[in-house]
């Protein structure tokens, strides 16, 4: 295409076709400067993080900054990690708390989402809508009589709050299912009524072998969400042997700066926020795809 | 409310099947709606009414947590400014700087989805990680920039522990965080038809008329969809405060989240928490209707096919 426009603009105005060329070079050079700049600002805060996990005292305390820590200290990972019980937290954060409420959420959103969307009654849309408006009640306003209700049955102190919740369906993820569920053409629905299947069974048979695309979303999403969870077992969880990790790098810190090494604190809480983090940006670069299309579904198709 | 539309006539047997079929599969959600939303939502106001401790039997007020949280209350007007300073400044200025890396990744670009990458894993890392790292940061005599500045001879700058550069502090992780909104913003300008530039270029708009009349209006809906989203998110911005700073220094990012944490959690003051909850979600409530109504003047909602 480009060379087109300068064979047709050579043969008149060559002078013209130099500037425009000159100019075009310009602007696609401003436009990476301008984005690499960006990036490498937006990337800073967590190249740091990674980087300043692998250092010594001497190379936090420096002046000016150590950019690349030579030689890097990889034996902080470990050393972080032995410092208090982070394999018991990361096994609260994900058996206790992550797998349970991801399978109670994917299995409780799909089925109700096949009721609001590929069997017709009486009332549907209207309760459907009901089901919408739930998600603008700003969790603030339930978080208190939340809490008095689980005081009362004894459930604080247990993950129980966080996970009983979601085996009664996300508003979120069952308002996007039901746009996918709705998007598959309902022949086969019929096809398989006539063969005498039962709902369940066509939502089991049918309608979730197709919807993997959808399923990958709400498990990732919500894996997400209950990994980088603080609030919930802010509230919630008292006894540290109950801490998921994200309490337990608070515990850290805490510790250290109570010692009075706050320097040291800083290679060692990187490298336990490194650890953490990992997971995530780990998942995100083999699950691109369902990132994206997962913020799109829930994002904008609304 | 289901059986609303069947009163008129009897219904057959296939409807009636269909209708318990279809609420069968529901009631998770229908049970779930009873006991985490409604129910909590009607005992809120309850509350609001009474003084709770958790362990005493709740006293009858009346207005009294309102009435002193208006007039007695010497934090409660504190922590509204505070929250009106920060949501006025970090919602506006998160959108619209992610509404920029947006048009510039939209723009041709090599290594595209690498850049949205990096744009949007900021988004997603755990918010305690994010707390850690800008806390290093920040930090006046370890945190790069001021190790920086001291290798300079500069003279150092308090992030965290100036009154007046906390808040702006805070403002600055907001931005940076906003990966969500730049995936989202990337995917709707990636929707907006080809066809539109090619006409508005044979008719000699230049790239600034171009942005002005259709790129806006066409991701006009998404602008305000993220600007509800964040107001929302706004009003109850909690834990980046209470992870670097809590509320200080001399209060000044003590936000509203934040003064209701405190007399539920710390001061086990329920019903008052539940009173501030529920002036909270009206103003809330309040800001989203009026954005919707100024909506009308400058969202563009020709584009859909529908």
């Amino acid at each position: 295409m480009t060379t087109t426009t300068q064979e047709l603009a050579a043969t008149e105005m060559p002078r013209v076709r130099g500037k425009r060329t000159f100019g075009r070079i310009v602007t696609e050079f401003l436009k990476y400067a301008v984005v690499i700049l960006l990036a490498a600002t937006y990337a800073f805060p967590l190249y740091w993080m990674i980087s300043s996990a692998m250092k010594n005292d001497p190379q936090v305390y420096r002046v000016p900054p150590v950019l690349v820590p030579n030689p890097a200290h990889i034996n902080n990972f470990l050393d972080a990690w032995r410092s208090d019980e982070f394999t018991l937290y990361t096994f609260n954060s994900i058996v206790r708390y992550a797998l349970p409420v991801t399978l109670f959420t994917m299995a409780s959103s799909a089925i109700v989402a096949y009721g609001f969307s590929r069997i017709r009654w009486p009332g549907r849309d209207k309760l459907f809508a009901v089901c919408i408006a739930t998600m603008l009640v700003p969790y603030t306003v339930v978080m208190v009589p939340l809490f008095i209700i689980f005081k009362k049955v004894g459930w604080v102190g247990s993950y129980l709050p966080m996970v009983v919740p979601a085996m009664f369906g996300n508003a979120f993820y069952i308002f996007m299912l039901r746009q996918f569920f709705m998007s598959l053409p309902e022949e086969l629905s019929e096809a398989a009524r006539l063969d005498g299947a039962s709902e369940l069974g066509i939502l089991w048979r049918v309608i979730l072998p197709l919807s993997k695309p959808a399923l990958a979303v709400v498990a990732l999403f919500t894996f997400m969400g209950t990994w980088n969870d603080y609030l919930g077992p802010l509230i919630y969880i008292n006894k540290y042997t109950m801490f998921p990790l994200a309490l337990g790098i608070q515990k850290l810190r805490s510790q250290m700066t109570q010692v009075g090494n706050a320097p040291l604190a800083y290679p060692y809480l990187m490298a336990v926020s490194t650890i953490a983090a990992a997971p995530i940006i780990i998942l995100f670069f083999f699950a691109q795809r369902t990132f994206i299309e997962g913020i799109s579904l829930t994002g904008i198709k609304g | 409310m289901a059986a609303s539309g069947v009163q008129k006539r009897q219904m057959t047997k296939g409807e009636r099947k269909s209708l318990l079929t279809g609420l069968l599969f529901v009631s998770p959600w229908i049970i779930g709606f009873v006991l985490w939303t409604a129910y909590p939502v009607l005992s809120s106001i309850y509350y609001s009414f009474f003084r709770y401790d958790l362990i005493t039997k709740p006293v009858f007020l009346g207005l009294g947590n309102y009435i002193e949280i208006f007039t007695e209350d010497f934090r409660f007007w504190k922590v509204v400014r505070n929250t009106l300073f920060y949501v006025g400044l970090s919602v506006p200025l998160g959108v619209f700087s992610a509404f920029l890396i947006a048009n510039l990744l939209n723009a041709k670009l090599a290594a595209r989805s690498f850049f949205r990458a990096v744009f949007y894993i900021p988004a997603i890392v755990p918010a305690i990680c994010v707390a850690m790292v800008w806390l290093f940061i920040y930090n006046v005599q370890y945190g790069i920039i001021n190790s920086a500045l001291k290798a300079l001879g500069q003279p150092i700058i308090p992030f965290l522990s100036n009154p007046d550069l906390a808040k702006p502090s805070l403002i600055v992780i907001h931005i940076w965080a906003q990966g969500t909104a730049v995936v989202i913003f990337l995917a709707t300008l990636q929707d907006v038809p080809r066809s539109l530039y090619e006409a508005a270029t044979v008719d000699g708009a230049n790239a600034w008329h171009k942005f002005r009349h259709i790129t806006i209006p066409m991701t006009s809906p998404i602008i305000l969809y993220t600007t509800v989203l964040g107001l929302i998110g706004g009003f109850q911005t909690f834990l980046l405060p209470y992870l670097l700073t809590n509320g200080g220094p001399a209060a000044s990012t003590e936000f509203y989240a934040m003064h209701l944490w405190r007399n539920a959690f710390e001061f086990f003051r329920m019903g008052k928490a539940s009173a501030l909850a529920w002036i909270m979600f009206v103003v809330v409530a309040v800001f989203t209707v009026l954005l919707f109504r100024t909506s009308a003047r400058w969202v563009f909602y020709g584009g859909e096919s529908k």
